[in-house]
């Protein structure tokens, strides 16, 4: 074997030390552009950045493919679910006339919002792929109001950059990024293939998130908090997914 | 693929819809009928980290890789067979030695043979890149900027199924390949795949050999 020139030595030395200093400087440059997600730390947090990152970059606008009414699964696909709690069950039981939405956080008009409300805002759909983790897919149209919308209706703070939400059930909320939470397919889902959308598919509201897998379309949507920081928000990872070992940015 | 050991051709699939095949393993999750009467541990939290943390180092060590390749001509000096092997008698002489367990000769072992050079090219240029090809095209986000990832596969539960056939074929390769470099001389080999030279006889006689492989002739 050769030796090891003191030449190589020293420009693989200089080498390393530039790279340590430019990725100290990327490092910079892409907190400041929302470029890390929450749950950058651990072992593996390199490569969530790495891809967090990149599809910022790459897909802050780009629509989620839309199909055809053809395209539609049917029978349309339900995953299973835990048993409902109380405060659900009640809610049911009187047609969820009484089901409210909460925003507050860093917004102007902290409002609550009755499905009826909701359901008076400009309506759009979209014919889009649920993919789980596990997965499997299906492809339904989703009825909804743009969250958009709704978050310019109580006045979003220009700090703001993420947004979380809650399902009714308990350890069941998740966050989004501003970018997509001001997304064209970002909606409050009250429906589905034209009915209503059933409880085995988040009904009656559902954040339908059309970019990211299926477990960031929270079902049961009852409360949202517009934040700059998600550290205060349970263990700081930004969301229960990581918390259960799960990426937060679903993108992948 | 434990968590849903069921594959699909085109867009969607899930326990509602026909499989492509069934894998005859037990699931991680419950909602699957395996035919087995317990589920397997969920670990998918971990294991998809991991799995897209090393696809990056893949993609990165892979454009290295290709670059490097290109530059220093590795890949037409090295792996492009030459005119000479690539007729049916040079081919079936290499696997007919392969299926006899010839040894090679000293100048054969500093070259890659034929089926080598095949092989590899074929990991290096076919398999690797669809095996990422197929990965993004699974992936919401990025098809949604690059549609055309996925819809030239014919969907996402194509790509899923491409996915995993392309995987295996990797594997295999791997368990081939180490079972190779086991049969050519474990440690001389990993030293010459490290340094990049080899200093000793392939057959780990401790015989010195020339600190340059010989010409291809």
């Amino acid at each position: 074997m050769s030796k090891i020139s003191r030449r190589k030595l020293i420009t693989t030395g200089l080498a390393t030390a530039g790279g340590v200093l430019g990725l100290t400087a990327v490092a910079g440059i892409a907190e400041k552009y929302g470029l890390i997600p929450p749950d950058h730390g651990g072992i593996y947090g390199l490569g969530e950045t790495l891809t967090y990152a990149s599809q910022r970059l790459l897909t802050r606008h780009s629509l989620a493919r839309e199909f055809s009414r053809s395209q539609i699964s049917k029978p349309p696909f339900a995953n299973e679910m835990a048993p409902p709690s109380d405060a659900f069950k009640r809610l049911q039981a009187g047609k969820f006339a009484d089901w409210r939405l909460d925003i507050n956080g860093m917004v102007a008009r902290p409002a609550s919002f009755s499905l009826d409300q909701l359901k008076s805002y400009p309506s759009h759909s979209q014919i889009t792929m649920i993919q789980c983790e596990e997965g499997w897919s299906y492809i339904a149209e989703w009825n909804g109001v743009r969250l958009s919308h709704v978050l310019d209706l109580v006045g979003v703070l220009p700090q703001a950059r993420y947004v979380v939400y809650y399902s009714i059930e308990p350890d069941w909320w998740e966050s989004i990024d501003m970018a997509d939470a001001l997304h064209p397919q970002t909606f409050l889902t009250y429906g589905m293939n034209g009915d209503e959308l059933p409880v085995g598919n988040g009904g009656p509201l559902r954040l339908r998130v059309a970019r990211q897998l299926g477990y960031k379309s929270v079902k049961f949507i009852t409360h949202m908090t517009v934040t700059d920081d998600l550290k205060e928000f349970g263990k700081g990872l930004g969301s229960a997914s990581p918390e259960g070992g799960y990426a937060w940015y679903a993108g992948i | 693929m434990i968590s849903h050991p069921r594959f699909y051709w085109g867009e969607t699939g899930n326990v509602l819809t026909p499989t492509l095949f069934k894998l005859p393993i037990p699931s991680s999750r419950n909602l699957v009928p395996t035919g087995y009467g317990y589920v397997l541990p969920d670990a998918n939290g971990w294991s998809r980290y991991l799995h897209f943390q090393t696809a990056w180092v893949l993609v990165l060590t892979g454009l290295l890789y290709a670059i490097s390749g290109l530059f220093t001509g590795h890949f037409r000096k090295d792996l492009l067979p030459g005119k000479a092997d690539l007729s049916w008698r040079a081919f079936s002489t290499t696997i007919g030695g392969h299926l006899r367990f010839r040894r090679p000769s000293e100048g054969e072992a500093w070259s890659y043979n034929v089926l080598q050079r095949v092989s590899y090219l074929f990991v290096v240029f076919v398999l690797f890149p669809l095996v990422i090809w197929t990965g993004l095209a699974m992936s919401p986000a990025f098809v949604s900027a690059v549609p055309a990832t996925v819809n030239l596969l014919g969907g996402q539960q194509s790509a899923r199924t491409l996915h995993f056939f392309v995987s295996l074929a990797l594997v295999l390769f791997l368990l081939v390949h180490v079972g190779m470099v086991w049969l050519a001389g474990f440690r001389s080999r990993m030293r010459a795949m490290i340094t990049g030279r080899a200093g000793t006889s392939y057959s780990g006689s401790g015989r010195p050999m020339p600190s340059k492989p010989l010409e291809r002739t």
